[in-house]
This record gives structure tokens, sequence and C-alpha cells, in this order.
């Protein structure tokens, strides 16, 4: 497949607009705005099937018919650059590479829902490409591509970068709004969906950066290409695959939708870190999505054929763990993620993701009781839908599925007192 | 409280939002690039700016990991420990850096030149092991590039 969202990024200066411009950048904005409806422009993205790259999978062109069609409020595009999802660093590479990209998108997005104003979140400890988006959105306020009377038009669209302060829930999109509103980083009850009643009350559309920028493609080339690339309709696009762990060459990988898993570790990957240690197991969409065994890594990755094996394609953030990984103890840091992330609302995650944490040290350091390992299972059970929102769900699934997967692993952790996976020097 | 140009920059940030409350992020991260942390008096000054309390403000300074509530370190150091870098020798290198700077995790070199934290996931997974050192991620580390490193800041 052709490069298409990475087609820019390793060439010179790639982050400035002349480059960009050179490349056919905002032709497709132009296009939109010249001879496209808004409502138009969101039927284009709902018939390439382009579904949220951020985590859920949902399809954007049906969430975006989801904000009114009369305006009575002002409309808000928010942008989740909020990055934080273990695994997952593809929007980072979007955003300091090709800054415009992302721009283009959102402002092409913003124009199909009408919005007064564009808010694009970006995580705080990006500063690097916090200080890229802010040039390319100077450049692109100087060129008329945001701010008043866009490209000429009546429509006006303020275009702003908003930092975080260091918080994986703020990347769950009504914490998120919490958290631009100015409040601590706090989940909401939906309904109200964001569209009906969202940031400052008003009509609200949340969307992910790679989401968003696969818009300019959608509208330069057609909604039918897009719907093309990939192995069915359902499951479309190009998609940036992020590897990671045990493989000799980590990084973003572009490829259509749906490639085998294997493919991406072997030939995109390199192989295995270590020839002598072959793969053991697989989380195929950032710490939240069920674990896979090594057996079960004969799939392809996209939404529905990873659903299907009981995981989920998630932020396509693939962790490799060859055999000298102690399940046990890569199951412990990833509690311990949680249960420092969770934002503390809800008594089943705030107690649950602790207690969880608390059982899998026992059980690593060799104080576990046989009775730990069920018991690990029924507090993730009682996670599971018992919250405000899907961190419960993202605590949960790496519990039960370590458990179910590799449970003799942690039977032996029990009776040895100790970790039996020989870790090498 | 801190001069007419910070409080003109906050006037700026506040300009971009429909209701002064949606500035707090922007506006704490203001105080702290100008002050090095955000103190009991900052946060009133600054609930005073936004129209909220002073809780309110001290509830947001707490929530978020970024926002430092004491003076640390002038090299602020924050390892990553989570899944992928714990995969490829995080947690090694944590123990090489306690070791060489004689502290633990959480706690601050007695010159006050190094503070060490342990960080969760910052989105650089393709170049594990890894730490952010103040603004900047240093990526892909052994431990010789690390000491390296560290012996040549000023």
């Amino acid at each position: 497949m052709e490069k298409i969202l990475t087609r820019n990024i390793h060439r010179e200066s790639s982050q400035s607009i002349e480059v960009y411009e050179s490349n056919g950048g905002y032709q497709a904005l132009r296009k939109a705005l010249g001879s496209l409806s808004p409502d138009q422009v969101t039927e284009q993205v709902k018939k390439s099937g382009l579904r949220g790259r951020g985590g859920a999978g949902f399809p954007t062109g049906l969430k975006w018919s989801f904000m009114p069609k009369e305006k009575s409020k002002p409309h808000y595009l928010l942008v989740n650059a909020d990055e934080s999802e273990p695994g997952t660093f593809k929007d980072r590479l979007l955003m300091e590479e090709d800054p415009h990209l992302v721009i283009e998108g959102s402002m092409l997005s913003a124009y199909a829902m009408h919005a007064d104003a564009c808010y694009i979140y970006i995580r705080g400890e990006f500063v690097h490409g916090t200080r890229q988006m802010q040039k390319a959105i100077a450049e692109a306020y100087q060129k008329g591509y945001a701010g008043k009377n866009i490209l000429g038009s009546s429509w006006n669209c303020e275009l702003v970068l908003h930092v975080g302060a260091g918080a994986y829930i703020c990347g769950e999109e009504t914490a998120l709004m919490s958290s631009l509103e100015g409040n601590r980083g706090w989940p909401r009850v939906k309904p109200p969906f964001p569209a009906q009643f969202g940031v400052w009350g008003c009509p609200t559309t949340i969307n992910n950066v790679e989401t968003l920028a696969c818009v300019p493609f959608i509208i330069e080339r057609g909604a039918e290409w897009f719907a093309a690339i990939g192995n069915d309709e359902k499951n479309s696009g190009p998609k940036l695959y992020c590897l990671s762990g045990h493989v000799k060459r980590p990084g973003v990988y572009e490829a259509a939708m749906g490639l085998p898993l294997l493919d991406l570790i072997n030939e995109f990957g390199g192989g295995m870190l270590h020839d002598d240690r072959p793969l053991k197991a697989c989380i195929p969409g950032g710490s939240s999505v069920p674990v896979l065994t090594a057996a079960e890594c004969d799939v392809n990755l996209d939404f529905d054929s990873l659903a299907k094996v009981g995981s989920a394609l998630g932020s396509a953030g693939i962790m490799v763990m060859d055999s000298s990984t102690c399940m046990v103890k890569a199951l412990l840091r990833i509690a311990h993620f949680y249960a420092h992330e969770s934002c503390g609302q809800c008594t089943p995650c705030r107690q649950g993701c602790g207690w969880l944490e608390d059982i899998l040290d026992r059980i690593e350091h060799g104080k576990g009781r046989a009775e730990d390992i069920d018991l690990l299972k029924s507090i993730a059970d009682n996670i599971e839908g018992n919250t405000i929102c899907a961190l419960g769900e993202a605590a949960a699934w790496p519990v039960q599925s370590f458990v179910k997967r590799f449970r003799p692993e942690f039977e032996n952790h029990v009776t040895e007192g100790r970790c039996v996976v020989a870790a090498p020097a | 409280m801190l001069g007419t140009e910070f409080e003109k920059a906050v006037d700026e940030i506040v300009a971009r939002y429909p209701e002064p409350k949606a500035a707090m992020l922007p506006v704490l991260w203001e105080v702290q690039r100008a002050k090095g942390w955000i103190d009991g008096a900052s946060e009133d000054w600054v609930a005073q700016r936004l129209g909220v309390s002073s809780s309110h403000v001290h509830g947001v300074v707490t929530f978020y990991t970024m926002y430092k509530r004491n003076p640390s370190g002038k090299y602020h150091i924050q390892v990553c420990t989570t899944l992928s870098c714990m995969l490829r020798g995080c947690d090694e290198l944590v123990g090489h850096l306690e070791k060489r700077f004689k502290i633990k995790i959480g706690e601050t070199t007695p010159d006050g030149k190094f503070s060490l934290m342990r960080v969760e996931c910052l989105g650089s997974c393709g170049t594990a092991p890894m730490f952010q050192l103040n603004d900047d991620y240093h990526e892909n580390l052994t431990l010789d590039k690390v000491d390296k490193l560290l012996d040549n800041l000023p």
C-alpha cells in the first residue's frame, strides 16, 4: 500500500506549511469549502466506513450525525490528542512530523459539524509535539485556514491548542470535556451524550487525532477509494500500527486495515528481538484489551477480526512478549497503571483497581494464596459494567484475560512462592 | 502577583475560552513556568482570577500529575515504567539511576540538582526504555547513554 497518513513524515521540514501545501495539502479543505456542504462532508465520511482510531472504533460519520441539525448553541469539535494508552504512540508521530495534516483534518471535520471552535487537547508530556502544533496553528491562521472567514467563506472557527497536565483518564471523552472546562478530569454519565450536551453545555463531538487525519484523504480521493482499502468495508482505510516490546524493530508502521499480526511482527518488525526467545503473548490494542496467547496471534489487525477472538483493535498498540516474560509481573505492571490512573469517582474502580494491584503484588513476591487467583477474577468481574466510564473495563479485561489464558503461571507463583520463568541476564 | 507581563499572558489565555474557568490548566502551567511550582498563594490568585474557590484550584492541582506542589530538582527525571518499557529494561534503568544518585524514586538529591520520578506511559513505547528530562524525551536509552547524558549536563 502506498503511504497515505505517513506520506510526509520523512520529508525535510515536513512540519512547515510550505512543504505540506507543496504535496497537495489543504486542497481537501479548499474543495470542501468551495463545493461541498457540511452535510455532504459528513456523508462522504459515513460512506468511507471510517471508524474511530482512539480505541472504541465507533463509526465516525455516524458520530458526527448525532450533532443537532438545527443550530441553537455554539458547536464544538474537540480533538483528542491526549494519547496515553500504553503501547500507543501514533498520534504523537502525526503531531510531531505532520501537524498540518492533523489541522486540515480537524478543520474539515469542524466544517462538517458547523463548529465555532476546535480545541485540540494535547497531553502535557508531549512538549515537542505541542511546539510543532503551536507553530503549525499560527501558520494555518496566517493562511486563512482557521479563524475568521476561513478561505474567504462566511464560516468562522477558532483553532486552539489546550495542553493537559498528566492524566490518562482525560483521554476519555467526557473526562476530556470536564478537564477542558477547568475541572478535575472526571468522566460523566452518558446520556446526555456530548452531541446533545457537551462542553459548556453545547453540542460537541470528540474525535481522535488519527481519525481526523484520515478525513482530508476521504474528501480528496473519495469515500469509495477509502472504503476499498482493507479486507472488508466494515474495517477500511489506512491504519497506523504501533509495535513495541520484544521485537527487533519497534515503531509506527502504516498498512491497510486488516494487516495480519504475524506480518506486523515478522515483516515490519524484523521478528522477535532474540532468535531463541519465541513469541509467548501479545496485547494487540493497547493495554486495555484482552491479551492473546501466541497461538491466537494468527489474526488480522482490524476491529471485527480481533473482536471475534475475544480481544480488540483498540488504539492499535501492539505489545509483544517473548518467552522470557513473566505474565504475573506483566499483569502487575498493567494493574499498577490502572490503579494509578483511576480518577476515584466510582467505588468499584477506585477500590477494586488498588485491590487487584495488591493481590498481584503479593502473588508476584511469593506471598500469594490459592484463593487469590479466583479472587482476582471476582474483583475484575465486579468492576466491569459497574463504573461511569470504560476505565473499569480497561482495568478488568487484562486481569480476566491474563488469568484465563495463563492461569498455570499464576498457580505456579502461589505453589512455588516465586517466579519460575527464567529471566535471562 | 507575578507582574504585568504575566497578567497580560493570563488575559490572552482567558480570551481563548467562552468561560474563564476553562483557562485553568493553561494558567496553572503559566504559574509553574514562572515560579517552578505551584504554591498556596498562587492557587489563591488563580482562584480569584478565574472566579472559582481556592479549594477548586487545589483540587485541580492535586489531580494532575505534572503540576508540582513543591520545588523539584533542577533536572526532573521521569522514567517511564509501564509495560512496553518494562519489557525493554526500564527496571534496570531505574536501579542504575537510584544507585548513581544515591536516592530512591520520588526523592531529590541533597544538592537539589536531580529529582527522580517513576511515571506511566509517555507514548514512546517504540523507543523504550526512555525517560523525560524536564521538557525533553530521551529515548532508546542504554546505561552508557544515560551516564554520558547525565555527565554532560551543565
